[in-house]
């Protein structure tokens, strides 16, 4: 059928096809095309990362929070973490501490200035000083707690050791954990039964004005059931704790925080530089409350103050007290 | 004694995933718990590259700086380890880890992590090397054995390397300069704040 020839140009075309085919690879060497050299590089996408942002991909298990790569911001939270909350706190607490401990020295302890009248008035009832305690109680072990981890490692593990100290921080942490929800109530019924006399009015113009006669003796600008200091208590307390509430309850339920890491970054900082502002005005409200002010402490203590002390410090709510019949005869009170 | 570290050469990673079945098989780790997974970045686009990541036992540790109660160590390998008799299951770890290594065994709420386990570099944890209650908590302690971590070991395609981080630094190298293209040590500046040449 087919001649010499016919066979010679098959034969030959046959051999440029396969010469061919095995020249595309060389040529395309020589053109220095390679597809798969042209990929991502680490380098590139971590500079083009901006604040905040991760390096993520696809994943194939079902964790899908593992599809970040890398977060590089881990490190600022170390840093904030490490070398800034330390300085924070440290001149925040210590710089209340050393405050209370001068105006302690200058002013002494504030005296009732007509000296106890031996009878008392009602000023808090079991109400009042039940939720005072429940959300005092809360928060200095909460307060205690979240101090350990952040400043333990550094003040208490050196005494205890690593064993004792751990189970300390883990018995701290699981308090943490609970007790933020009486506190949570505490601070809801304190703004419910509170609030009513915390609303700022003119009177706190003059009474801090006056620096509340805190600074000077004899002096005792008029108030009623809370006086300007008090009403600022009240309302760091309640807007503190709720800022406390809201940062820590994404710490609480970790998997509810939208943003995953990035978010409980921003909530844990957020948590840990509230508390320690927080901190310090208790230690303030504890003292004024307590060693700094002669009968201060009756009225959570008790519930029932000296009339002397009412009068002095909240002149128109005894007023007030008086006209509806609530001050008779007064308690009679035993001797200190 | 040596430096060990990890490295996932991404132009060899095929994304089997080998590594994570080796893993949660050598060590019996939980169900929910992963100490080594493969990304793909760019998935399905030119120059996607998968790595393989777990913890990349870093110089100076963040997890290590943030502990509350101090329960991580480095050993004399530069193997990042903890203890899961003092971990508290704070979280800090996770919060300052850049690599995502921290798993937790309980996803619940209230705080309620567990102890925190992570990959050991196949190096157990502070217990006796290579007894039941070291594996029980940390899984298996194969440097002691004179082996390497096993998703390396078994990496068929010898992306992922561990080892002697001069050596395997010095493999990549050769590797990058011979194929002529390297997308890079991944997680090496972070972790070691050093990069390889390529």
């Amino acid at each position: 059928m087919s001649s010499p020839s016919s066979f010679l140009i098959t034969a030959f075309a046959a051999l440029a096809l396969v010469v061919a085919l095995a020249a595309t690879p060389a040529a395309a060497q020589n053109n220095n095309f390679n597809p798969t050299a042209q990929s991502v590089k680490e380098d590139q996408l971590l500079n083009a990362l901006k604040d905040g942002e991760r390096l993520t991909g696809r994943i194939s298990i079902p964790d899908q929070k593992a599809a970040s790569l890398i977060q590089p911001e881990g490190r600022e939270w170390r840093v904030f973490h490490q070398d800034k909350l330390p300085l924070i706190g440290g001149v925040v607490l210590l710089g209340m501490l050393l405050a209370l401990a001068l105006f302690y020295l200058v002013r002494g302890r504030i005296r009732i200035d007509s000296g106890p009248a031996g009878v008392t008035i009602t000023r808090f009832a079991t109400l009042d000083r039940f939720t005072h305690w429940l959300t005092a109680g809360c928060f200095t072990i909460l307060a205690l707690s979240g101090l350990n981890v952040s400043f333990g490692r550094m003040l208490i593990l050196p005494i205890f050791g690593p064993e004792a100290f751990s189970a300390l921080a883990g018995y701290g942490k699981i308090a943490h954990n609970f007790l933020s929800f009486p506190f949570m109530i505490g601070i809801a019924l304190m703004f419910l039964i509170w609030v009513r006399d915390n609303i700022p009015e003119k009177l706190d113009l003059e009474w801090i004005k006056q620096g509340g006669g805190l600074f000077s003796k004899g002096m005792h600008p008029a108030a009623k059931r809370f006086n300007a200091g008090q009403k600022v208590v009240f309302w760091i307390v309640f807007f503190g704790g709720l800022a406390m509430s809201v940062s820590g309850w994404f710490l609480l339920f970790p998997y509810m925080a939208q943003g995953g890491v990035s978010s409980l970054q921003i909530w844990t900082t957020l948590h840990a530089v509230l508390a320690v502002g927080f901190i310090a005005a208790m230690l303030a409200h504890a003292y004024i409350g307590s060693v700094g002010m002669e009968g201060a402490f009756d009225a959570m203590g008790s519930g029932e103050v000296d009339l002397n002390w009412a009068k002095e410090h909240h002149s128109l709510w005894v007023a007030e007290e008086q006209a509806k019949g609530h001050v008779g005869a007064g308690h009679p009170v035993a001797a200190e | 004694m040596a430096r060990v570290k990890f490295l996932c050469d991404a132009d060899r990673c095929i994304e089997c995933n080998a590594c994570v079945t080796a893993c949660k098989n050598e060590h019996e780790v939980p169900w929910g718990i992963n100490r080594r997974r493969v990304v793909t970045i760019n998935d399905g686009k030119p120059g996607e590259r998968s790595v393989s990541m777990a913890c990349m036992h870093c110089t100076d540790a963040p997890c290590a700086a943030v502990c509350p109660v101090s329960c991580f160590y480095t050993t004399a390998d530069g193997v990042v380890l903890h203890s899961k008799d003092l971990c508290i299951g704070c979280g800090y770890c996770f919060y300052a880890c850049p690599f995502g290594a921290p798993q937790y065994p309980k996803v619940g709420n209230f705080g309620s992590r567990g102890k925190m386990d992570k990959c050991t570099y196949c190096a157990g944890g502070p217990e006796e090397d290579s007894t039941p209650a070291e594996y029980a908590k940390y899984g298996a302690n194969r440097l002691a054995e004179g082996k390497l971590p096993i998703c390396a070991e078994m990496c068929s395609t010898k992306s992922l390397l561990a080892g002697d981080g001069a050596i395997i630094a010095e493999i990549y190298k050769e590797r990058v300069m011979k194929r002529g293209y390297g997308s890079g040590a991944w997680g090496w500046k972070t972790a070691y704040k050093e990069t390889i040449a390529s």
